[in-house]
């Protein structure tokens, strides 16, 4: 994995904030995880949470930092360190979605606004394989990298006070699934039966930064099927193991 | 157990925090003034992990079925047992049946009330603090019942109230380090940040602060980046918002100040139109 020119500063009296140039890149999110990956692979006791973003990690604390530059060293280290290595798993989620007018309650604006027919959009949201950078905003909520730049669409000037669980929507050049009704301002086009957070779950969230996405259309029907299979226990959410 | 017969305006339970989720998205919570919450604790020779009940702003009546002892710390809301005035500070001893309230606040807006072995609410990703989605409940209504786990009902030793330092709930400084994106602020800006007296407004709560003041500003949204209790954003309108302890763990605006920890424990007992300066130590 190459090197990149990394800057480490002080956030605050117990974080250490490491930025990497600031865009929205497979190559640097790559470098991202691994590095994040390595320093837990080094199970440092005082670190106790670290929060990656696009190109970003920021390395929280138990207590506070006495001396900033021997922390920074010793992360230095653990970045160049050849021997440690990381061997999480990244997977790509195959994820049902219902395009249906029912759920896709913008699509009918979209089609008009862009001039573009329903059937083109769903095809181009779902054709692509989108990576997910980190997740925030909300618990399980992902930020996925990856849409085609045609359908990139403003947020509402009036954001619905209720966006259901579920729903798949766009916002500016972002795409997402709402974990938990929020209320929320992206133009909504679908919704998936599958639950990207759920308490009562060891993990809660199954996917992480690094791992892949893939819309897959499925009809009204199909949704209530696996709706039902969902609540019974029976459903198996289809993945691949990426190998790289 | 402890039954709620009042809610009061914003009641939960509250520890350190819950770290080690932050890569689904889970922010940290935990009690807003940790410097009290821990207070409380360490008066009934408790853990600082023990998990402790954070009333705000008063309001909140509370039934006692068993002898127990408990402290209260933080903000002074005109606590009285059985309508008699109780010392802050200080183990109190607890009979069946009795009824404390919380009225009016003298100083301060949050106060913590522990008991001895904690409040034994779920643990959900190693912690008991409240937060929707996460915890069974994120705030206490009327009638709900907090499960306990007495190991002591006595007071041991002889046990004077421990004096706390007014300054913690009254100071208008608020010490702040140069956060990440401190140095792309002019050097007006910088002039306006040091020395403007801030005004807290209606919009405060557990996720944040915003403030009154209007900064001039020009800077742009930002990559989404992490955020941390403590985090000064600026808005491209030009408001400033001081994250809290349930904020989320991303955010895509400037973050121009980080908060001491001690500030972020004196800012939680300050309300609406309070006002404060920013004390800047470059980093």
């Amino acid at each position: 994995m190459s090197t990149y020119n990394l800057t480490y500063k002080p956030f605050g009296n117990h974080a250490i904030l490491i930025e990497w140039s600031s865009k929205i890149d497979e190559n640097t999110l790559k470098d991202v995880v691994f590095y994040k990956n390595k320093i837990y692979k080094n199970n440092i006791k005082v670190i106790v949470d670290i929060i990656n973003t696009y190109s970003s990690l920021t390395i929280i604390y138990k207590y506070t930092i006495k001396n900033i530059y021997d922390e920074i060293l010793t992360l230095k280290l653990i970045y160049k360190n050849p021997l440690v290595q990381s061997e999480v798993k990244n997977y790509c989620w195959k994820i049902p979605v219902c395009y249906d007018l029912k759920f896709g309650l913008d699509l009918k604006e979209i089609s008009s606004k862009k001039e573009m027919d329903i059937d083109s959009i769903i095809s181009m949201h779902s054709t692509v394989i989108y990576t997910v950078y980190f997740i925030g905003f909300l618990p399980g909520f992902l930020y996925l990298g990856g849409l085609d730049k045609k359908l990139n669409f403003d947020r509402k000037p009036n954001p619905r006070l209720v966006v259901e669980k579920g729903s798949v929507g766009i916002g500016g050049v972002q795409t997402g699934i709402y974990p938990q009704n929020s209320a929320g301002g992206w133009t909504i086009i679908g919704k998936s039966p599958i639950s990207f957070f759920d308490i009562t779950k060891k993990e809660p969230c199954f996917s992480k930064s690094g791992d892949k996405i893939k819309f897959i259309p499925i009809s009204l029907d199909e949704y209530q099927q696996i709706d039902t299979q969902i609540k019974i226990g029976s459903y198996q959410l289809e993945k691949e193991l990426l190998n790289d | 157990m402890i039954k709620l017969l009042s809610s009061g305006f914003y009641t939960s339970i509250q520890d350190l925090g819950r770290f080690g989720s932050s890569d689904i998205g889970v922010p940290v919570s935990g009690a807003m003034d940790l410097y009290s919450a821990k207070l409380a604790n360490h008066i009934l020779g408790n853990n600082d992990t023990n998990a402790i009940l954070e009333i705000t702003l008063g309001k909140c009546k509370l039934l006692f079925d068993r002898q127990m002892i408990i402290c209260i710390s933080g903000a002074n809301l005109s606590p009285k047992l059985n309508n008699k005035n109780i010392t802050l500070n200080s183990p109190i001893e607890i009979n069946k049946g009795d009824i404390l309230t919380f009225d009016k606040p003298v100083y301060g807006v949050r106060c913590y009330l522990s008991i001895s072995g904690g409040f034994q609410t779920d643990v959900v990703l190693n912690s008991r603090s409240f937060y929707k989605g996460i915890t069974d409940k994120y705030v206490l209504k009327k009638n709900d019942i907090l499960p306990i786990n007495v190991n002591r009902s006595k007071i041991s030793k002889s046990f004077s109230s421990v004096k706390i330092n007014k300054q913690h709930f009254v100071t208008t400084i608020i010490e702040a380090y140069a956060g990440p994106e401190y140095e792309l602020l002019d050097k007006k800006q910088r002039e306006e940040l040091n020395k403007t007296m801030f005004t807290i407004s209606k919009e405060n709560n557990r996720m944040g602060y915003r403030l009154e003041e209007l900064m001039v500003n020009k800077l742009d949204s930002m990559l989404t980046s992490a955020v941390l209790p403590g985090t000064v954003q600026l808005t491209p309108s030009g408001k400033l918002i001081i994250l809290m302890r349930d904020c989320q763990v991303t955010g895509g605006y400037p973050r121009v100040l980080q908060l001491t920890d001690d500030a972020i424990n004196k800012l939680a007992q300050k309300t609406t139109n309070d006002t404060f300066k920013f004390k800047i130590t470059p980093l």
